[in-house]
């Protein structure tokens, strides 16, 4: 059984039809690059898929439950929640809080749901994945010491140690300097090499053909072409897709 | 002489502190509720608490301290008020405390809005209820952007006491005043400009502290 199923999801911005009926499946440990230019849905698609907005039609199956179901849109901000936590999302600007100290955005989030049982536990884990993160020596400092490749990978922990089913990232590393990607994409591909089920949107062609399973090429509010991340980007069989692709990979 | 006028503009600064006081702890929360007000995603209680806060903010605080004192007398043609200094320092403290309210309303407003909607979206993919992304993300962050604009209204309010005696509310320059009737003398009356400034430099001292206490974060 697919971990995910998304199956023809529509959204309208007043007069926009930003995504026209997006469909696609995804197996436990895969990770997924969603591909093509801006303006083309990718970004709605993620925030769709953790409830940041509602779609219009369509459902989100996860595990063979379904999570969201258009024509009947939950509107309970409780079960929302629950059903917000089965999708973690790291965003382009980071949003860090920035009162907290590295260490503190991690767990503030659990310590909160917990309401006090197995506080250590929480504590620790967040050590574990600040660590896992490469930031053993920074988790006591606050998100303005840190560079934003810093900051970014304190994001993924953060998102991580609510353990999500699958975990979201829109553009990871659009908000950073090229010498700072790098460091970015490293723990991402690590996390791919451990089998966490990944959805990433993003601009780094090579990094999405070398690191995904399986590619999306979005186009103006569709899947234009899904299939084996290699060879879609290597051999794309749609002329919008070899044109979005050409020139930007060599 | 001087320790006489000393005393006298003494006695007068505790009623000044004493409508200080009193206006901030009544104006800060008030203020908040009417901020939720102009907020208010129902039409029907926004409009009305923005015309409000036009009207408070468009007229003098010294027309505003003379229509509530005397307004319930022509108009309704009761003296809510009584004639004694009880009531007349009731009137003037809820004059200053409404147009302060709404002064602080707009900072807080100005301060809620400043917060990047991310902070928002972040809270929410973590599973945070609305309360808990208010009172833990959102909070300290709009406390730390008002600070600055807060601390200059609490300035301002500190001379703004003096308008009050327009109602025979007795504070310090009523009392600086006085002198040159009974004695003849003026310097008592520029002398009040010393517990001012005493005053004001103590808050600014507060402010400062308080403002250094959260620039540990950005």
């Amino acid at each position: 059984m697919p971990i995910l199923e998304v199956r023809n999801i529509k959204k309208k911005f007043e007069n926009t039809q930003v995504l026209k009926g997006i469909s696609f499946d995804m197996e436990e440990g895969e990770t997924i690059s969603i591909i093509g230019s801006s303006g083309s849905g990718k970004t709605t698609l993620l925030r769709c898929l953790n409830f940041l907005e509602t779609a219009d039609e369509g459902t989100i199956t996860v595990r063979g439950q379904k999570l969201f179901d258009g024509q009947h849109p939950v509107t309970n901000e409780k079960e929302k929640r629950k059903m917000r936590l089965h999708f973690g999302l790291v965003f382009q600007q980071f949003n860090l809080f920035p009162q907290y100290t590295a260490l503190e955005n991690v767990t503030l989030a659990p310590l909160l749901a917990a309401e006090g049982s197995g506080k250590s536990d929480i504590i620790e884990n967040g050590k574990r994945l600040l660590d896992q993160m490469g930031l053993s020596d920074r988790m006591y400092n606050y998100p303005h010491q840190l560079s934003g490749g810093q900051q970014q990978r304190v994001a993924i922990a953060r998102a991580l140690a609510l353990k999500p089913d699958i975990l979201c990232f829109d553009e990871p590393t659009s908000a950073l300097d090229p010498e700072l990607t790098g460091e970015v994409l490293k723990v991402i591909k690590q996390l791919a090499d451990k089998k966490t089920t990944m959805i990433i949107v993003t601009h780094e062609m090579a990094f999405a053909r070398d690191v995904a399973d399986k590619a999306i090429f979005m186009d103006d509010g569709v899947v234009l072409e899904q299939g084996p991340a290699f060879e879609l980007i290597n051999n794309p069989e749609q002329e919008r897709t070899k044109q979005f692709l050409s020139g930007l990979i060599k | 002489m001087f320790w006489t006028v000393t005393l006298s503009l003494l006695e007068g600064f505790l009623g000044t502190i004493k409508l200080f006081i009193l206006t901030l702890v009544f104006s800060l929360p008030l203020g908040l509720i009417i901020c939720f007000g102009s907020m208010s995603r129902l039409r029907v209680i926004k409009y009305p608490v923005r015309f409000i806060i036009w009207v408070v903010r468009g007229t003098p605080l010294m027309l505003q301290l003379l229509v509530i004192y005397y307004g319930p007398g022509i108009f309704l043609g009761v003296n809510i008020w009584g004639s004694n200094t009880g009531g007349r320092f009731m009137a003037a403290l809820i004059a200053f405390v409404f147009n302060y309210a709404c002064y602080f309303s707009e900072i807080y407003r100005g301060g809620i809005q400043s917060i990047p909607v991310g902070q928002y979206e972040a809270g929410q993919v973590l599973g945070m209820t609305k309360k808990q992304i208010f009172k833990n993300v959102i909070l300290l962050q709009v406390i730390k952007r008002i600070v600055p604009p807060i601390s200059n209204e609490v300035i301002t309010l500190v001379k703004d006491t003096s308008l009050a005696r327009v109602i025979a509310v007795y504070e310090i320059i009523w009392n600086g005043q006085a002198f040159i009737k009974s004695s003849g003398i003026i310097w008592p009356l520029f002398y009040t400009g010393a517990f001012y400034l005493l005053f004001s430099g103590l808050l600014t001292l507060l402010f400062g502290y308080i403002e250094k206490k959260l620039s540990y974060f950005r």
